[in-house]
């Protein structure tokens, strides 16, 4: 055996199908989430994107509050709240492109007001008039996914198949830290990466899931590093930046739409309402750990940059809290008006054509309704 | 008077042949599924489709069946006609999250905004010696979620016709492929125009006049034959080939009954919770003054699915057929 020979001998030889694959350094999140408001990077943050940001944020803190309201006055049959969140709701929204799709959780109503749907309509789910309040393609909103991650694969398919088809369309799904355990997660993210389909996965942190708190979700040294293993960068961000949050989607729906395919992001952030109205947060959190997430809200992060770089006077406030009461009080008025309800309606759309088996059924209601009818008709009147 | 070149072809080639046509005629109808590109599929079917279509229209996905339902959702959300593959029956029960909460539920839940025309082919049922979780029945769950269309082809003939018009239909189907009629061979003219039959209509495949024998898939040849033997004890028996359990025929099969007062009904799927007990309270429900006897039903003893060396005794077979036909009530017409 030459010297060559013996220092070759030492050297291991990978399997014969063994290939490196990624290099996973460019992947990696930052070690601490990203923060760009109350830093030198602020500066270069687009006077105009702030305000419009800080608009949307006091609106959306004003829309969740009038939605947890609504549920208490028996108006709205359940909310899950967003407040806390704003940040990202409003920052997923605003970085969509008309042409884009954007699919919601069921707490992400918020993100879809913000994307210009009608607040009455996107609230239709929680109201419980119908499933879905609006046309999904209209303003390319999916419909507010209750099953968790389950909407993941479907802004899988839709963005491969945009890219299939040559639009340069980019499809944003939104699911929070419980549902990156869901196996439809994982199939999600790995079909995305193989296809390189132009989707951005938003993970909202927000501690819990219902009650179950992070650490009893993941053994992951952050979910933003769950992408590596799938082959897709993972970024982590600040979620009460929202010019943070704003910034790492905008870049990362750039890429998709670049064809660099998907990335995830996971925005750290804090449900500061319980997990909906009918959930008692205080079985298990502390009020203490609460408090030090008010401080570190999203709209004052923002309000304090504003002001401090003369963007935002007490007049502006004042004007966009004026705005958000307008919203509110509309939304306040049209959900307290009952909902027109058709129990016909409830064959109509099983199938393109009811199947004669639906036709017997609606039959059969329709002739309950009418002897329910004729029961409640005064005496010896005609209906 | 035009001739028409009938040739041997098996249940495979007239399904492949389906998809081959239904991909030519619509650029939107997309195929996806665990190694039905450049392997055909385990059973072949999709053969030739990546050769001819490109592995963007026939792609080979990642070993993951709910992301394969869930990315087809997505797709036909965005325009497409996706026709997904789940391998075998069993395999697809990862699946069924997508299936039951989304692909079912989409057009009724966005008011029919939102219709998701997906076709989900699925080999199923026994018979073809596979071990666990090769040959389960699973029929009944798909029928018991409103808004799927749950369809099954018992001849070559309608493998291609209703298989086409699966994947032309708005609404999701599932498609159940009896796996062991897979190599069954019929006379059949694969350059001819194939008729595309709507889908929701049983079929007589025999007529009879003792009793009716109500039946699908990979049920149908074993009912035929246990007609043919019928005569034998002197029954004349009708065959009803149901072809789509959702939409359920129920004027056919009524029909049917109505004239020879006495059904049988035969299928794989366990007895317990399985179609036949649906089949024989809408019978009973509507032909009740017509029955001679009580509907039986002959079906897949109520026990997971047996190894193949033991599936011969849990598979409904011609014996267990004539024994009940003999036990339709026959003494009041002797």
């Amino acid at each position: 055996m030459t010297v060559m020979e013996q220092r070759d001998a030492h050297r291991p030889v990978p399997p014969p199908a063994w290939q490196p694959r990624t290099d996973p350094a460019p992947l990696l999140p930052d070690a601490l989430p990203h923060r760009v408001l109350g830093t030198g990077a602020a500066a270069g943050a687009d006077p105009a994107l702030l305000r419009r940001l800080y608009a949307e944020l006091v609106r959306g803190r004003r829309y969740n509050a009038q939605a947890t309201a609504l549920t208490k006055q028996g108006r709205l049959a359940v909310y899950p709240s967003s407040t806390g969140q704003e940040a990202c709701e409003v920052a997923a929204a605003l970085v969509l492109e008309e042409r884009d799709w954007l699919f919601p959780s069921y707490r992400d109503t918020l993100a879809a007001v913000a994307r210009g749907l009608d607040p009455v309509q996107a609230l239709t789910l929680l109201r419980g008039d119908w499933h879905t309040g609006y046309d999904p393609r209209e303003h390319r909103v999916a419909p507010l996914s209750t099953p968790l991650a389950t909407q993941l694969p479907h802004a899988v398919g839709l963005a491969h198949a945009a890219r299939l088809k040559g639009d340069d369309v980019v499809a944003l799904a939104l699911v929070g830290d419980g549902g990156t355990s869901e196996g439809d997660f994982h199939e999600a993210l790995n079909f995305a990466a193989v296809w390189r389909a132009p989707v951005v996965f938003l993970v909202q942190n927000n501690g819990f899931a219902i009650s179950v708190p992070l650490a009893r979700q993941t053994a992951a040294p952050s979910l933003a590093h769950k992408a590596v293993g799938y082959g897709m960068p993972g970024r982590l961000v600040d979620g009460n930046d929202a010019a943070a949050v704003h910034e790492v989607l905008a870049e990362a729906v750039a890429h998709a739409r670049a064809g660099g395919g998907p990335t995830l992001v996971e925005a750290v952030t804090y449900r500061m309402d319980a997990h909906t109205n009918a959930d008692d947060d205080r079985r298990y959190r502390e009020s203490s750990e609460v408090e030090a997430w008010r401080a570190h809200d999203p709209i004052l992060l923002l309000e304090r940059e504003l002001t401090a770089r003369g963007l935002l006077d007490e007049d502006g406030m004042r004007a966009v809290r004026e705005e958000a009461e307008e919203m509110a009080a509309d939304l306040r008025e049209r959900m307290n008006q009952d909902p027109e309800l058709d129990p016909g309606e409830l064959f109509a759309h099983v199938y393109a054509e009811p199947t004669p088996q639906l036709l017997e059924q609606r039959a059969q209601l329709r002739a309950e309704l009418d002897a329910e009818a004729d029961h409640h008709a005064p005496e010896g009147t005609a209906r | 008077m035009t001739t028409v070149a009938l040739k041997p072809a098996t249940m495979a080639q007239a399904l492949g042949r389906a998809l081959r046509d239904a991909m030519a005629e619509d650029p939107a109808v997309h195929v996806l599924g665990e190694d039905v590109g450049t392997l055909g599929g385990v059973f072949r079917i999709t053969d030739g489709l990546a050769a001819e279509f490109g592995e963007d229209r026939c792609t080979d996905t990642p070993l993951a069946e709910a992301g394969i339902l869930g990315t087809a959702v997505g797709m036909a959300m965005y325009g497409l006609r996706p026709v997904v593959e789940m391998q075998f029956d069993a395999f697809g029960y990862p699946a069924l999250e997508q299936l039951f909460s989304h692909v079912a539920k989409m057009r009724n839940r966005t008011r029919g905004a939102l219709p998701l025309p997906i076709t989900v082919r699925v080999p199923y049922g026994g018979g073809i010696g596979g071990v666990e979780h090769h040959s389960d029945s699973s029929e009944a769950y798909y029928m018991a979620t409103p808004g799927l269309h749950v369809v099954t082809p018992a001849t070559v003939a309608d493998a291609y016709g209703l298989l086409r018009a699966s994947i032309a239909s708005d609404d999701p189907v599932v498609f159940l492929e009896p796996k062991r009629l897979y190599w069954s061979k019929e006379s059949w003219n694969p350059d001819g125009p194939q008729p595309v039959e709507p889908l929701g209509r049983a079929v007589v495949r025999r007529t009879g006049r003792s009793a009716t024998l109500v039946t699908y898939g990979p049920s149908v040849p074993v009912c035929l034959e246990a007609a043919e033997a019928a005569r034998a004890e002197g029954w004349d028996l009708e065959v009803v080939d149901l072809r789509s359990l959702v939409p359920f025929d129920d004027e056919t099969v009524c029909a049917s009954v109505r004239r020879t007062g006495r059904a049988v009904v035969v299928h794989e799927s366990t007895g317990f919770g399985g179609p036949g007990g649906e089949i024989a309270a809408r019978v009973t429900e509507r032909c009740f003054h017509h029955l001679e006897a009580p509907v039986l039903r002959v079906a897949g003893f109520d026990i997971p699915y047996p190894p193949p060396m033991l599936e011969r005794h849990h598979l409904p077979g011609v014996d267990r057929i004539l024994d009940a036909v003999a036990r339709l009530q026959w003494e009041a017409e002797r």
